[in-house]
């Protein structure tokens, strides 16, 4: 039997000093991935974007379980978005999205 | 609660708003105790200014002295004049003859090598038995693995997934600092453990390097400068009034 995929949710805190928009923020991830662990890495992750709060510089992402590591190491090692110095910050990490709200 | 601690804090020197910054940045990613390298020439003025802007921040302040010595005499020389002034001494190792010096010299408590230069890096089996008779630790500054890319930061996460295999092999702690220059750098405890997944420190060892290893480091050597200190295991608890 093919178990579940689940899925876990990071929230993130973006500090840039430029005004970002969605697609920014899904390239810096998906590039920092891929830098790191590579296409094969990237496949496993099942990452996707939630939501992206424009005002507050907040989004939420969603991955595997499996390769929650995977994607917090990758969000941790950015330094720049547009080439631009930049830092994401995990603000927190759950199993739901609405036990990620409720913990804010 | 656990206890963070960022022992390489590179807030610039006499840079003040930057450094206040930087020091205030740490409090927020959830750091209780930094450790800002000052230069050997550092006034005891230079010292007390750093702790009054930590203490405003909320932050215990460590001062640090980061040696490069170019030879075993001089790392000697440095520490004969620097030890009692600092509460941290870290010694970048740039050959093997001063790595060994500093991995069996119980004055250090900190060895770091080179992040770009490969060749550099001497902590082999020898530095870690060395090392872990005087009690120094493996410094691991997390800032050029986040700033380097490509074939540079390939090669030095495999140097580090080396030597934290070595460290753990023959009991060496191992100490993860930011070594950040600027406050994009900075991470908060958490992520950094995370990044470490990459040179295969799991993350419980990670975190433990971010607060039991340091912490312990910096209470030995506090206990060392007070002045009620008489060695090892002895200590003065209650002096005669004249």
């Amino acid at each position: 039997m093919i178990r579940r995929v689940r899925p876990r949710y990071l929230a993130i805190q973006i500090e840039s000093e430029e005004p970002l928009e969605e697609d920014d923020i899904k390239d810096t991830v998906w590039n920092a991935v891929l830098q790191l662990f590579g296409e094969y890495g990237a496949s496993k992750a099942g990452l996707f974007l939630i939501e992206y709060d424009k005002e507050k510089k907040q989004a939420v992402l969603r991955c595997s379980h499996k390769a929650l590591s995977m994607v917090h190491a990758s969000v941790a090692s950015v330094t720049k978005i547009k080439d631009k110095p930049a830092a994401l910050r995990v603000l927190r990490i759950s199993g739901t999205l609405r036990a990620l709200g409720q913990k804010a | 609660m656990t206890k963070f601690v960022d022992l390489h804090l590179c807030a610039p020197f006499r840079e003040a708003e930057r450094q206040r910054k930087m020091i205030i940045k740490s409090c927020e990613l959830g750091y209780r105790l930094v450790g800002i390298p000052l230069p050997p020439n550092a006034s005891r003025d230079d010292v007390n200014h750093l702790r009054e802007i930590c203490g405003e921040a909320g932050l215990d302040f460590v001062s640090r002295v980061d040696l490069a010595p170019k030879n075993p005499r001089e790392l000697l020389q440095f520490l004969r004049h620097l030890r009692q002034r600092f509460e941290v001494v870290s010694v970048l190792c740039a050959s093997k003859p001063v790595a060994r010096q500093a991995a069996k010299d119980r004055r250090v408590d900190l060895l770091s090598f080179s992040a770009t230069r490969q060749r550099d890096r001497f902590f082999d089996g020898a530095e870690a038995e060395l090392a872990s008779k005087s009690l120094a630790s493996l410094e691991i500054d997390m800032a050029p693995i986040l700033s380097s890319d490509g074939f540079l930061r390939t090669r030095l996460i495999a140097s580090l997934r080396r030597e934290v295999a070595i460290a753990k092999r023959f009991h060496v702690p191992v100490t993860i600092s930011s070594g950040a220059t600027n406050e994009h750098l900075l991470r908060k405890p958490h992520d950094f453990a995370a990044f470490s997944m990459l040179f295969d420190m799991d993350s419980s060892l990670a975190l433990r390097g971010l607060s039991e290893v340091p912490l312990a480091l910096v209470e030995r050597n506090r206990q060392k400068l007070s002045p009620d200190f008489v060695a090892h295991g002895l200590r003065v608890v209650r002096r005669r009034d004249p």
